[in-house]
C-alpha cells in the first residue's frame, strides 16, 4: 500500500464552467486532463493524500487584504471566491493540524493583483494567497510568513501587497522582466522603507533549466529562508516555467518542479499559471502533489521529456552566478540599507501608474507611507483611472504603533469624501473596513 | 412469484414474493465452508409447497465471491499491466505473477510507446510455468485507448483459459484500482462460474426455468450470463440488499438514513427521493481499493451481540462479536442482553443476562438496570454518531464546477428507516436519543431477502469524445466510433443511452421500464493556439437502483402488515 510521509490535503477546484473568455489560456479547459491524470494516477487514494472540499472566502476576507473599486462584486465573481477559499481551506487545515503539508489546486489565479483592484491584471483579479495569509494571520495568529512565488511571470500583486511589510519575506523567482510580462521583478526591488530586504526578486535568464532554477533555489531561496525563520512557507506554484509553456520561454520540467518543491518544503502550495495544459500541467502537478507528500517521484515524467534537448546554454549560470551575488549582498545589508533610507524622512512617496491588461484600464497611484521605526506605516494610496474614477486608500498595519494608527484615522477624517469618490479605510488593528462615498454615488 | 435470497454471516433468508404478497419467508443458518448446502437448503424449503414452474424470478445476494476474496481462497491469477511515467507500478502488485511491461499511453489516449511483443511472450511463457490459467491486462489510461491491452490479448489469449482486460472491467479513470478490481475479477471468475452453475442445474432439476439473477454491490441485479465475464460486481451485495429492502418501505420523505443493525455491524446508506445514493468511485473489498460501483454504505463494527466490556478505561462495546447474547447463550453482555434486563424482550433468559450484566453494574456503581440502560444508550448514541460522520462524509464529497458549489445541496436526513434483526427495539432508543423520526421497515428481519428479490437490473455507461482525435469510444463496452467536428453534446448523450439500453437489456432489465438518467455531461472547447480545435466531451449515463415494476400493490400489503405467513 502506497502512503505518504506527510499527510496532505488538496484542494481541487478546476471550475469547469468558468473562463475568462472561450479561447482565453484561463478557461474552462485548463486543469481537464490535469484531473485526467490525478485521476488515473489514483492520487487521493494514496493513504495520507485527502481531498478537501473548498469553502468560500467572505466579503470580509477580501476587503481584509484589497481595496475593491468600487467594491468587491463588481471586481471579482463567485470562481475567484472559491479559488481564495480553496486557498483558505488549505490554511485553515494546516494551521489546525489537520493536515501536515497541503495544495490549493485551484483556478483562477491571484499572484498579479495588487492591493487596489480596479480590475483584472494578467488573468488575476483577487490576490488568493494573500487573502488565505491575512486569514491566517487573523484567525490563528501567524506571525512570519515567506511566500515564495514560483510561477514564471513576476509575482508583482503580492509584491505590492506586502511592499511594506517586514513581516512578511516575499520571493519570487521568475523569467526576466526585460522578456516577459509584467516587465517587473528586478534585482533592485527589495521592498519599502520599512520593510528594506524582505522583497526579493530573482529574475533568471530565458532557457534557464532544472539546472539553473534548482541553482538559485539552493543558492539563493534556501539561505535566507533559513535567515528569515518564517512561521509558514508558502509557494504560489505557478507551473509556466515548462519548457511546453506557450506564454514563456524557460526550460523546466515536472522532476524540476517536483524537485523544487521538495527543496522547499512549504507548508502550503497555491496553483497560479500555467497554460501548457496537456504536456505540461498534468505532469507537473502530480510531481509537486507527490513531492509535497514525500510520495518518490522520480518516474514522473513528460511524454517528450528529454534533459538533453532543454539543457540551458552554457552562459546562463554565469548570469545567474551575477544575480546570486546582488541579491544576497542587498539581503545581508538590507538593516542598513533601511537605516539610510528611514534617516531623517518622516514619510516617502511614490507614484506609479498601472495597467491592467486583462480588464484594459489604467490606473495611477500615489502612494505616501509613513517612515517608522516601530511598526510597517500608515499607508495612504491615491488612486484614479483612465475611466474617472477617484478613490482614497487608506491602510493601519496589522501592528501598526498608536502614531500610525492614529495618523490613519486622521487621513479619513481630514478627507471627507469630495474630491474623492470613495475613502476607504482597512484597520487591521480592529479588523475592520471603512468606507465613505461621495454624494451621488 | 419471486424469490428472493440474502445469504448473511449468520443466517441466510429467503422469501418467496407474489403480486399479492409476502408468500413465505423462511431462515436458515449460513454455513460459510457451504454456501452450496446453505442457498439449495434455503431454496428447497421456500420451494416445497409451490409450483417451481411459477416462479418467474429468483434473484440471489451472496457472500460467495466476497468471503473469497477475505479469506484468501483464490486461485493465482497472473497480471500483466504496462504503466509507462508515473507511479511506480511496482506498489499494486497483487502477487508473485504480476510482470510490468513497456508500453505507454497519454490521457487523451495517444500511444507514446509500443509495447514489446517479445517481452509479452516471454512474460506468457513463465506465467504459463506456473500453471497459471486466468489472467488480468491492464494499461494506463486505457479506458481512453483500449488498443495496447487489446494488442497483449491477441498474443497471449490462446496461451490461457481466460484473458481480462481492464477496459472492460470499468470505465473509470484510476489505473491502481483498474489493476486490483481486474484482478480480482479473474480471481474470483472460477469461482463463481462454477457455483452459479451448479446452483443453476439444480435449479432446472427442480423444474425452475426462471434465468438466475444476482445482485450487485449497486442494488442492482444482473442475469447469471450476463455476469459470467464481470464477476466482481456482485462482490458485497448484502448492504445493497438491506438498502433495496428498505426503498421498498421508504416513507415520502426526500432524504432518509437507512440502518440495517445487524448481530457484529450496522450498515448505513442514503436514500434521495427514493433512490439510494451511490459511491462516486467504487468499493473497498477487503484490502482492495476497487471500481466496483457500488452504494455509498458505511458499516461500523456495533451490533446487537457486540461484546460490551466495561473497566477501568471506561465502556467498549464492539467491534467484537463473541457469540449472540448471553440470554440467548452467548459468553460475554451484549446490547441485546440490555433488552432482556429492561423487558423489552422475552424470548430468552433473562437471569443469564443479568448475570453478565452484575460485574458492568458494580463498575459503573449502579443497579444492572442502570446499567443495561446506560450501555443500550450508549449504543444508540454510538450508531447516531457514526450515521452523522457519514453525513458529514457526503456533505463534504468536492464539486468541481462553480455552479453545484454555489447550489451547494447538502443531505440532511430527518427519519431513519431501521431493519434487522433488533430493528424494533432499537427505534425507541434511537428516536428518543436524537431528533430523527425512526420507523422500522416492516418485516425487518427478512426486508434484506425482499430487497434482492424486487431490485430491478442497473447499468452504467461511460462515453468520452474528442472531436480533435475525432473518436468517440465507450471502450467498456468495446464501442468506438470516427466523428468529425460536427459531433455534438446531444450526440454523445444520444449514443451514450443506447449503449446503456442494449447492456440493461442483456444484463436483464425490463425494456418496457428502463429509468435511463444522465449523470454527467460535461463538453469542453478545445483550444490551441487560440483557435478552437476541438470539443471534448465526457458523458456518463445509468440506470439506476430501484424496484422492478408492478409490485406497489404487493409492497403496499407487506406495509400494512395484513400478511400471512407460516
Ligand atoms: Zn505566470
Ligand atoms: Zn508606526
Amino acid at each position: 500500500m502506497l502512503s505518504a510521509k506527510n499527510k496532505t490535503g488538496l484542494v481541487f477546484f478546476p471550475a469547469f464552467d468558468w473562463a475568462i473568455s472561450p479561447t482565453h489560456p484561463e478557461r474552462e479547459e485548463r486543469l481537464l486532463y490535469t484531473q485526467d491524470q490525478v485521476l488515473e494516477e489514483g492520487l487521493l487514494d494514496i493513504d495520507g493524500i485527502v481531498e478537501l472540499k473548498p469553502d468560500l472566502v467572505t466579503l470580509w476576507d477580501v476587503q481584509r487584504v484589497h481595496f475593491c473599486v468600487p467594491d468587491v462584486w463588481s471586481v471579482s465573481t463567485e470562481s475567484h471566491f472559491i479559488s481564495a477559499g480553496g486557498a483558505k481551506t488549505i490554511g485553515m487545515a494546516v494551521m489546525e493540524k489537520k493536515i501536515d503539508k497541503g495544495f490549493a489546486l485551484v483556478r483562477p489565479p491571484g499572484h498579479h493583483a495588487m492591493r487596489v483592484v480596479h480590475g483584472a491584471r494578467g488573468f488575476c483579479n483577487i490576490n488568493i494567497e494573500a487573502i488565505m495569509i491575512e486569514y491566517l494571520r487573523q484567525a490563528y495568529h501567524v506571525d512570519k510568513v515567506a511566500i515564495v512565488d514560483t510561477d514564471c511571470h513576476h509575482g508583482d500583486g503580492t509584491q505590492d501587497i506586502y511592499w511594506h511589510d517586514p513581516d512578511t519575506l516575499f520571493v519570487s523567482i521568475h523569467q526576466d522582466g526585460r522578456t516577459l510580462y509584467p516587465g517587473s521583478g528586478f534585482p533592485d526591488e527589495i521592498g519599502g522603507p520599512n520593510a528594506v530586504g524582505t522583497t526579493v526578486n530573482i529574475p533568471l535568464p530565458p532557457y534557464t533549466s532544472e539546472e539553473g532554477y534548482l541553482y538559485a533555489i539552493e543558492n539563493i531561496v534556501l539561505p535566507i529562508l533559513a535567515d528569515f525563520k518564517p512561521d509558514i512557507i508558502i509557494n504560489s506554484a505557478g507551473q509556466d516555467n515548462h519548457y511546453s509553456d506557450p506564454l514563456t520561454n524557460m526550460n523546466f520540467s515536472a522532476q524540476g518542479y517536483a524537485a523544487l518543491t521538495t527543496m522547499l518544503a512549504p507548508d502550503i502550495a497555491v496553483l497560479e499559471g500555467g497554460y501548457a495544459i496537456e504536456g505540461a500541467l498534468p505532469y507537473v502537478n502530480v510531481g509537486i502533489i507527490l513531492a509535497m507528500a514525500g510520495v518518490d517521484y522520480s518516474n514522473v515524467k513528460e511524454p517528450d521529456y528529454d534533459p538533453d534537448k532543454i539543457r540551458q546554454p552554457s552562459n546562463i549560470i554565469g548570469d545567474i552566478n551575477d544575480i546570486e551575488k546582488q541579491i544576497l549582498a542587498n539581503w545581508r545589508q538590507r538593516e542598513k540599507i533601511k537605516r539610510g533610507i528611514q534617516k531623517s524622512r518622516e514619510f516617502a512617496e511614490r507614484t506609479r501608474n498601472l495597467f491592467y491588461d486583462t480588464d484594459n484600464i489604467l490606473e495611477t497611484q500615489k502612494e505616501k507611507i509613513r517612515v517608522c521605526p516601530d511598526c510597517s506605516g500608515a499607508l495612504r494610496i491615491a488612486t484614479s483611472t483612465d475611466r474617472g474614477i477617484n478613490v482614497l486608500a487608506l491602510h493601519i498595519p496589522r501592528k501598526a504603533c498608536k502614531a500610525c494608527k492614529a495618523l490613519g484615522y486622521k487621513w479619513f477624517e481630514e478627507k471627507a469624501a469630495g474630491y474623492f469618490d470613495w475613502v476607504f479605510l482597512q484597520d487591521r488593528t480592529q479588523d475592520i473596513y471603512l468606507e465613505k462615498k461621495k454624494k451621488g454615488f | 412469484m419471486i424469490i428472493g435470497l440474502d445469504v448473511g454471516g449468520t443466517h441466510t433468508d429467503v422469501v418467496l414474493l407474489g403480486r399479492e404478497g409476502l408468500v413465505d419467508e423462511i431462515k436458515v443458518p449460513t454455513d460459510p465452508s457451504n454456501l452450496f448446502d446453505t442457498v439449495l437448503k434455503g431454496l428447497n424449503i421456500i420451494l416445497k409447497e409451490t409450483d417451481p414452474s411459477k416462479v418467474k424470478r429468483i434473484v440471489l445476494s451472496t457472500t460467495l465471491t466476497t468471503n473469497a476474496i477475505v479469506q484468501k481462497k483464490i486461485p493465482e491469477v497472473g497480471m500483466i499491466v504496462s504503466s509507462g511515467p508515473g507511479i511506480d507500478p511496482e506498489f499494486y502488485r497483487t502477487s508473485s505473477h504480476y510482470y510490468s511491461v513497456s508500453g505507454s499511453i497519454d490521457h487523451r489516449g495517444r500511444e507514446i510507446d509500443p509495447i514489446n511483443s517479445d517481452e509479452i511472450r516471454g512474460v506468457a511463457e513463465r506465467l504459463k510455468k506456473s500453471k497459471i490459467r486466468h489472467v488480468g491486462v491492464v494499461c494506463k489510461f486505457s479506458v481512453r485507448n483500449p488498443q495496447q491491452e487489446l494488442k497483449i490479448y491477441e498474443i497471449i489469449k490462446d496461451t490461457f483459459e481466460k484473458v481480462f482486460l481492464g477496459h472492460r472491467i470499468s470505465g473509470s479513470l484510476n489505473f491502481p484500482r483498474r489493476i486490483a478490481t481486474t484482478f480480482l475479477n479473474a480471481a474470483v471468475y472460477p469461482i463463481h462460474k462454477e457455483f452459479f452453475e451448479a446452483v443453476g442445474r439444480s435449479l432446472k432439476e427442480k423444474g425452475l426455468k426462471a434465468p438466475i439473477r444476482i445482485l450487485k454491490a449497486d442494488g442492482g441485479n444482473m442475469k447469471f450470463e450476463a455476469s459470467i465475464d464481470f464477476p466482481v460486481q456482485t462482490i458485497l451485495s448484502g448492504p445493497a440488499a438491506s438498502v433495496m429492502g428498505a426503498i421498498a418501505f421508504a416513507t415520502d420523505e426526500p432524504e432518509i438514513l437507512v440502518l440495517d443493525i445487524g448481530g457484529t455491524t450496522t450498515d448505513m446508506a442514503v436514500l434521495v427521493n427514493g433512490v439510494p445514493l451511490l459511491n462516486p468511485l467504487g468499493i473497498k473489498v477487503g484490502p482492495y481499493q476497487t471500481l466496483i460501483r457500488s452504494l455509498e454504505t458505511h458499516s461500523v463494527g456495533i451490533g446487537g451481540d457486540s461484546a460490551v466490556i466495561v473497566d477501568s478505561r471506561g465502556i467498549k462495546i464492539g467491534p467484537d462479536r463473541n457469540g449472540p447474547a448471553m440470554a440467548h447463550g452467548g459468553p460475554v453482555p451484549t446490547p441485546m442482553d440490555t433488552l432482556f434486563i429492561l423487558g423489552e424482550i422475552t424470548n430468552g433468559n433473562r437471569e443469564k443476562s443479568i448475570k453478565g450484566f452484575e460485574a458492568i453494574a458494580k463498575q459503573l456503581g449502579t443497579s444492572v438496570e442502570d446499567a443495561a440502560k446506560k450501555i443500550f444508550d450508549r449504543t444508540c448514541r454510538m450508531i447516531l454518531l457514526e450515521a452523522r460522520q457519514m453525513i458529514n462524509r457526503i456533505n463534504r464529497k468536492p464539486v468541481y464546477t462553480v455552479y453545484e458549489m454555489l447550489e451547494g445541496y447538502q443531505v440532511k436526513p430527518q427519519t431513519i428507516l431501521v431493519l434487522g434483526g433488533p430493528a424494533p427495539y432499537f427505534a425507541k432508543g434511537l428516536e428518543a436519543l436524537s431528533n430523527f423520526k425512526v420507523h422500522v421497515v416492516p418485516r425487518w428481519y427478512v426486508a434484506n431477502a425482499i430487497g434482492a428479490g424486487l431490485a430491478r437490473t442497473t447499468s452504467e455507461v461511460v462515453l468520452f469524445a474528442d472531436t480533435e482525435n475525432g473518436i468517440v469510444a465507450a471502450p467498456e463496452e468495446d464501442f468506438s466510433q470516427k466523428v468529425d467536428s460536427q459531433f455534438l453534446k446531444q450526440d454523445a448523450v444520444a449514443l451514450a443511452l443506447d449503449l446503456l439500453k442494449q447492456k440493461a437489456l442483456k444484463g436483464g432489465a425490463n425494456p418496457d421500464y428502463l429509468e435511463m438518467e444522465v449523470v454527467e455531461d460535461l463538453e469542453f472547447n478545445m483550444v490551441r493556439g487560440f483557435y478552437t480545435t476541438g470539443k471534448n466531451i465526457r458523458v456518463k449515463v445509468q440506470v439506476k437502483p430501484g424496484l422492478i415494476h408492478g409490485y406497489d400493490s404487493m409492497i403496499h400489503g407487506l406495509a400494512s402488515k395484513n400478511f400471512r405467513s407460516r
